[in-house]
């Protein structure tokens, strides 16, 4: 186990070196950088101010300062906003949390209940219903199911605002500002909960309709056991667990936050900071982002396949 | 050396007969399932629509034409028109044109590279399957749409011209597929190479070739099949969003992503719904009937993997 979770860290390490490589030539090589899209500056102060930044190094060289100054725990500061990039990922990761964290808590707990009712009736209407639509949530396109309901629930209904953490303009504390905060991210949690419904009902589902095939469920059932008692205790608990290593595959969603919906609702998150120096070419940041999300994949799969050696103790590591 | 000959033939007649009857078994098992059978209706339809429905139309020609700018759907226009007086009907069915082969082409290309270096990577083990399945890591843990946009944005720094754009965008979309189907082919791969057939292959002497290629891939053509299938929605998504944010698909070849971009116009957006709301149900409409059709397949060709 000890050489096994070794070996594993090394290899983790060294595929993150790497990524670093590849992601860092990738900005690199793309033309343009955060000079040449200002035009207001001349050609001398261009050259001037890439000298500053470093931008004329050699693409190796530059690699090596990042990496050496990001072993340190030091990612740069971002060219246009003039702020550590740490800082500013401390500044809107937990704006990308808060979305996350309810959207994954409220799709967990409708997957379990939706994919055991139609485990329990498999093969009714609500369970061919079901199934139905977990193949809608799974195909939507996720920028136009958000336009489609902003659309729909802001711009024609007004129920709910149609984009921001807060109403522009408002300076709102304590209970009026966290109303307004919830308000404002009822629509995006909606859709993100929407598309993390698909998959989560059919594992619970499959994982349901397998458990109550077992020998011991019957066995439940010949004691004459309630039928409560037999879904709860002894079926809903084995369909459970395995689905904790489905947690390490959150990570990335959890902290990583998500480009499409937080671009779509004007969400002040990570993603949609990325979204923004995208344009810039703000490198330290997108660099610095795009490694925050490799290492949040990485580990995620680490914890997955730990975890899956909890659900299943057979299993060796 | 005839009696050689005729035993062969006998025998690839025999294998060939007992092929196509599995292929019946399995159409009539998929024919009992009335959402899959559906399902593939759905796509049949839009794809006949798509590459048919144009010549019906009389507004191929993308004039602009001033007079019937932005109109909401009537019964000349169905689907209304956009800022430059053109049908959006017939430019669905053009989008769709480009968003289907796109799906299907870069579906293709990355079955091909995952199929053929996860069957290299698990046959020959060794130093090959080091180096191909560290690469297939290594672009799994970069994380795709980010490596996505860098691509889009060197296409468009790069100037590449729109025609080309969709064939790159092909090309981009399967080198972000192909590791995670070759991972799979390999894990097959593994695992087969140490049944009893291939221990009969090994004793008859046959060359590594002849093994991979014709006792080894055969049999996981199903698995292929069903990853193929249900990975082609997943393309015409990744497409639709890289053409929405611009670094995909660019106008003037429409496809559905680009198409939805009119909601990025706080006008167009708010009171001009025909513009993207079409594309977008036709986006829907086609990935959830692959989808069912693939899951449908599964059950048929492939029911361990059910899950």
């Amino acid at each position: 186990m000890s050489t096994y979770l070794s070996k594993r860290l090394l290899y983790m390490i060294l595929i993150l070196f790497a990524a670093s490589l590849l992601i860092f030539a990738l900005y690199a090589n793309t033309p343009g950088d955060f000079i040449t899209g200002n035009i207001k500056l001349t050609a001398e102060r261009k050259a001037e101010l890439r000298e500053i930044y470093g931008l004329n190094k050699p693409m190796l060289e530059r690699y090596g300062i990042w990496l050496k100054n990001a072993l340190h725990g030091d990612f740069g500061y971002s060219l246009a906003q003039q702020k550590p990039v740490l800082q500013l990922f401390n500044d809107y990761i937990w704006n990308s949390f808060l979305l996350a964290a309810v959207s994954t808590f409220l799709t967990w707990l409708i997957a379990v209940i939706i994919g055991v009712i139609s485990a329990y009736r498999q093969y009714s209407w609500f369970d061919t219903l079901v199934m139905i639509g977990i193949f809608a949530a799974m195909s939507l396109p996720s920028f136009f199911i958000g336009l489609f309901l902003i659309k729909m629930l802001a711009v024609d209904l007004k129920w709910l605002p149609p984009g921001g953490m807060i109403t522009s303009g408002s300076n709102a504390t304590g209970m009026a500002y966290i109303k307004e905060v919830l308000h404002h991210m009822a629509l995006p949690v909606i859709v993100m909960t929407l598309l993390g419904l698909g998959s989560l009902t059919r594992y619970f589902r499959s994982g349901m309709i397998d458990v109550l095939r077992q020998d011991y469920i019957r066995t439940a059932r010949a004691k004459g056991l309630s039928e409560r008692k037999v879904l709860f205790r002894h079926a809903l608990r084995n369909a459970l667990l395995p689905a904790i290593t489905l947690v390490g595959f959150e990570l990335p969603s959890l902290f990583g936050g998500s480009i499409i919906i937080e671009q779509i609702f004007n969400w002040p998150g990570v993603g949609q900071l990325y979204m923004k120096s995208f344009g810039l070419r703000d490198y330290p940041l997108l660099m610095g982002f795009t490694m925050l999300l490799a290492i949040l994949t990485v580990l995620g799969t680490l914890l997955s396949d730990m975890l899956y050696r909890v659900a299943d103790p057979r299993v060796r590591l | 050396m005839r009696v050689e000959t005729v035993l062969t033939k006998a025998s690839t007649k025999r294998s060939r007969e007992r092929r196509s009857s599995l292929l019946g078994q399995s159409l009539r098992k998929l024919m009992h399932n009335k959402l899959a059978v559906a399902g593939f209706a759905v796509v049949v339809f839009m794809t006949l629509l798509c590459f048919i429905g144009p010549l019906f139309s009389p507004y191929t020609d993308n004039k602009i034409n001033m007079a019937m700018m932005n109109k909401a759907p009537s019964l000349k226009h169905w689907l209304g028109t956009d800022a430059l007086g053109r049908d959006i009907m017939t430019r669905v069915m053009q989008a769709g044109r480009i968003s289907l082969t796109v799906g299907l082409a870069s579906m293709l290309l990355s079955v091909f590279l995952g199929a053929l270096l996860g069957a290299i990577s698990g046959y020959y083990r060794g130093i090959t399957d080091q180096i191909i399945m560290r690469i297939a890591d290594l672009l799994m843990t970069v994380p795709n749409l980010p490596l996505l946009f860098i691509f889009g944005a060197m296409l468009s720094e790069w100037k590449v011209p729109t025609d080309y754009r969709m064939y790159l965008v092909m090309l981009m979309l399967s080198a972000v597929n192909w590791p995670g189907m070759a991972r799979m082919v390999r894990g097959q791969m593994l695992s087969l190479r140490e049944r009893e057939f291939m221990q009969a292959a090994e004793v008859l002497g046959l060359r590594p070739r002849r093994k991979l290629l014709h006792h080894l891939l055969p049999n996981i053509v199903p698995l292929l099949i069903v990853m193929a299938t249900l990975n082609i929605g997943g393309a015409i998504l990744s497409e639709s969003v890289l053409s929405f944010f611009g670094l995909g698909v660019m106008p003037p070849t429409p496809t559905w992503g680009n198409m939805i971009d009119a909601a990025n116009n706080m006008i167009d957006f708010q009171n001009h719904p025909w513009l993207w709301i079409p594309p977008g149900v036709s986006i829907f409409a086609t990935v959830i009937a692959i989808n069912i059709f693939g899951d449908g397949l599964r059950d048929v060709l492939d029911p361990k993997q059910k899950r």
